[in-house]
């Protein structure tokens, strides 16, 4: 009995397997279609595979049907029954209708509505002689953004410094033609503030006798001033260029100004907000939350009504804004307290060991945040950063709320004009803006999508 | 052999010095009067039961955690509430965890030459040399350019002590640094802490590693109820306890 058993426990294998290809039906697309296609619905040994088969049939002929049915409609709306050409509306309109379609025939999408004033879908009314302005901006941009875009190009801290530092100016001289009405004043009252700040410098230096502050301080306070004066300057600066006055800006423009803008200013304010959310001082911790916890709680059209209000309240008398300017601090604000909210979620996931292991090794407070926690928390919530992103560039278009003419402003006021009246135009401008929208949200998320891959280091364990 | 011992020679000088030292969590009084001074090039095991504030004490030393009377004194720097001086002290003091802490968005070579770098200023090649020469010595020169979450639990052990041995600190403090490993993994990380002990660094180590205790400490520190309760050479504290207390906990974990 006993050796029996021993005789069964005894294995010892005598030959290694060496590694071999997988057999043929598990690679390739046939596997891929058998798995991936067929074979939920091919199982029927027992009864109830063979039910969940028939029904899996059933759903994929459904979904098969209505795949096909969505593909058709659209493509006889926007290119079988489409109408290509066309000077005026009645090319898009049936006969009965003063038009030039024959009745009976179906009426797709009207395309010359959109192709006749491209220009002001893309620029709004920005005069068409000053338009190479615009162009040559998107052509700044793009040499600037998509260099900064991918992951290996060269001299990433100068472009950086170009686009976040130098372009905006650019861009806003190039835009509105700069020669902007900036005061002696300005320049003093600039100059009385950093006066100020190094006098308290001073001071400071002398209180708490920190070996080089006062240097390292007024070295900084130098830097902010040139860059301050030289953007007064610039600003100021008569180039030559026509005044190009903002409630003229409009269509993709507009909406791309508002959405960059947003963009670039609440993500690093976002960030701040979080960290200050989470700070140790109970007054900063306040100021924070009362600050998310008000933009949330409010709807972005009510702040946008309200800032034309609000805004003049917390400036000088005489300071005027112009709508432009108050959407973009409006929506920047707006999209700073989603920002920071998500921002503060990836901090939240940081274990206490990593700042545990930042903090036995000496690091600072700021050095455990820039080098460790924070890149850590903003990889972790991309996808929760590029979906505020998104939302926020899809919610500029309520800005035409108060009376800018954005990408879906323009298109309402293009829908007035008399002379292009046709049954199709709207559904041909929505069908547009959505496809545009789309393209630049899809393009953000899968550039986001190829970040997370990217940064992806190993498995957590 | 010779020449590991007078390499494990202890000096007279003091690396850390605790007097009356207490801590409250709340209402919890986690550590009651601990008094212990190390000397420099000391070997000390801490062991105790789970909750006896093990952790708690070694965490103190480095201000992990903020003591609330009493004095504690490293390398001539008293602990207060004084920034700059945690700063200090944390330069000359490394720390080991359980769970390793590594920072896993960087590779090992980087997780090595940040905090020197950053924190003390090394240029990057210096800091990079010093790092493959530690590397070598926890023997995982191969790893360098790979991610914390690529390696093994010992090696991901020790990749940390390396990089706190990166900072050269004269003092090093584990807690628990083998408890989350498989058996073979203790083996190797063991392994790099003896030849630590023999190289003459200050340690203190938490740990229920016996054989260890045995090989390089001087002193075995048992606390319980988050007091010193009994402290002696490891062959006298294993081999001939005085506390009851101590008794049923080697009772317990020796089977
Ligand atoms: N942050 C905290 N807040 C409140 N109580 C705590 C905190 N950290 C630890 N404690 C308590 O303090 C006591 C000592 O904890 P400590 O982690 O030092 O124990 P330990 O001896 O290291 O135990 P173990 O062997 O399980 O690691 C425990 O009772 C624990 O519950
Ligand atoms: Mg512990």
């Amino acid at each position: 009995m006993a050796n029996a058993s021993k005789k069964e426990l005894l294995y010892v294998r005598t030959e290694m397997v060496p590694q071999q290809p997988p057999p043929a039906g598990e690679v390739g697309i046939r596997k891929w279609i058998w798995e991936n296609l067929l074979s939920s619905m091919s199982k029927f040994s027992t009864v109830g595979e063979t039910i969940s088969s028939i029904l899996m049939m059933f759903l994929t002929l459904f979904v098969i049907w209505a795949i096909y049915m969505v593909v058709s409609i659209l493509y006889h709306f926007a290119l079988g029954d489409a109408i290509f050409t066309g000077t005026d509306g009645s090319f898009c309109r049936p006969v009965d209708n003063q038009g030039k379609i024959p009745l009976g025939q179906n009426i797709g999408a009207c395309w010359p509505f959109i192709t006749h004033r491209i220009g002001q879908f893309m620029n709004g009314f920005y005069p068409e002689a000053e338009r190479w302005r615009v162009y040559l901006t998107y052509i700044l941009a793009a040499a600037l953004i998509i260099p900064a875009a991918m992951p290996d190009a060269p001299g990433k801290t100068i472009n950086s410094i170009l686009l976040f530092g130098v372009f905006p100016f650019v861009a806003t001289v190039l835009l509105s033609g700069g020669h902007m009405d900036i005061s002696a004043s300005s320049y003093t009252f600039w100059a009385v503030v950093f006066g100020v700040l190094l006098a308290v410098l001073a001071v400071f230096q002398i209180v708490t006798k920190i070996e080089g502050l006062f240097m390292k301080g007024a070295k900084i306070l130098a830097i902010a001033a040139i860059a301050i004066f030289a953007i007064l300057f610039v600003l100021g600066f008569d180039f030559g260029l026509a005044y190009i006055e903002t409630s003229k800006w409009g269509g993709l423009m507009l909406t791309l100004v508002i959405g960059l803008v947003g963009i670039v200013v609440s993500l690093p304010l976002g960030i701040i907000l979080a960290l200050a959310r989470r700070s140790h001082m109970p007054a900063v911790r306040l100021v924070a939350t009362i600050f998310i916890e008000v933009f949330r709680g409010v709807p972005l059209i009510t702040v946008l009504f309200m800032s034309s209000v609000m805004l003049p309240l917390f400036f000088p008398e005489g300071v005027s804004f112009d709508k432009l300017i108050r959407a973009l601090i409006v929506v920047a604000l707006f999209s700073s307290a989603y920002m920071a909210e998500v921002v503060r979620g990836g901090l939240q996931a940081i274990p206490k060991g990593q700042y545990e292991g930042a903090q036995a090794l000496g690091l600072s407070f700021w050095q455990t945040n820039n080098l460790i926690t924070m890149p850590q928390a903003l990889k972790m919530v991309i996808p929760g950063i590029v979906n505020t992103f998104i939302g926020l560039f899809k919610d500029t278009s309520l800005v035409s709320i108060i009376g800018l003419f954005d990408f879906l402003g323009i298109l309402d006021s293009a829908l007035q004009d008399t002379k292009w009246l046709a049954p199709t135009n709207q559904m041909t401008g929505y069908l547009f803006l959505a496809i545009v929208y789309w393209i630049f949200t899809f393009s953000m998320s899968r550039y986001s999508m190829y970040t997370e891959n990217r940064l992806h280091t190993g498995h957590k364990r | 052999m010779a020449d590991a011992a007078k390499k494990m020679e202890i000096s007279d000088e003091i690396a850390i010095e605790i007097s009356g030292m207490n801590k409250w969590y709340g209402d919890f009084h986690v550590l009651r009067d601990i008094n212990l001074t190390v000397q420099r090039g000391e070997r000390i095991v801490i062991c105790g039961p789970s909750g006896s504030g093990k952790s708690t004490l070694i965490r103190c030393i480095n201000r992990l955690e903020e003591h609330q009377k009493g004095k504690i004194v490293v390398d001539g720097i008293e602990l207060t509430n004084d920034l700059k001086k945690i700063d200090e002290i944390r330069r000359e003091v490394g720390m080991c965890f359980q769970h390793f802490n590594l920072f896993p968005h960087l590779t090992v070579l980087e997780n090595c030459t940040l905090a020197p770098i950053w924190v003390r200023k090394t240029p990057k090649a210096d800091a990079e040399a010093v790092a493959m020469k530690y590397l070598e010595r926890v023997k995982i020169p191969e790893q360098a350019d790979k991610y914390p979450g690529q390696l093994s639990g010992g090696q991901q052990q020790r990749v940390a002590i390396a990089r706190s041995l990166c900072m050269e600190p004269k003092i090093m403090l584990f807690d628990e640094p083998t408890s989350a490993l498989d058996p073979e993994m203790i083996k190797e990380v063991l392994e790099v802490m003896v030849d630590l002990a023999e190289s003459g660094m200050t340690m203190l180590c938490v740990t229920h590693e016996m054989g260890f205790a045995r090989k390089v400490a001087n002193r075995v520190i048992f606390m319980d109820e988050g007091q010193i309760i009994e402290q002696n050479s490891p062959d006298q504290f294993f081999d001939n306890p005085k506390s009851d207390r101590t008794k049923l906990f080697l009772s317990q974990i020796i089977h």
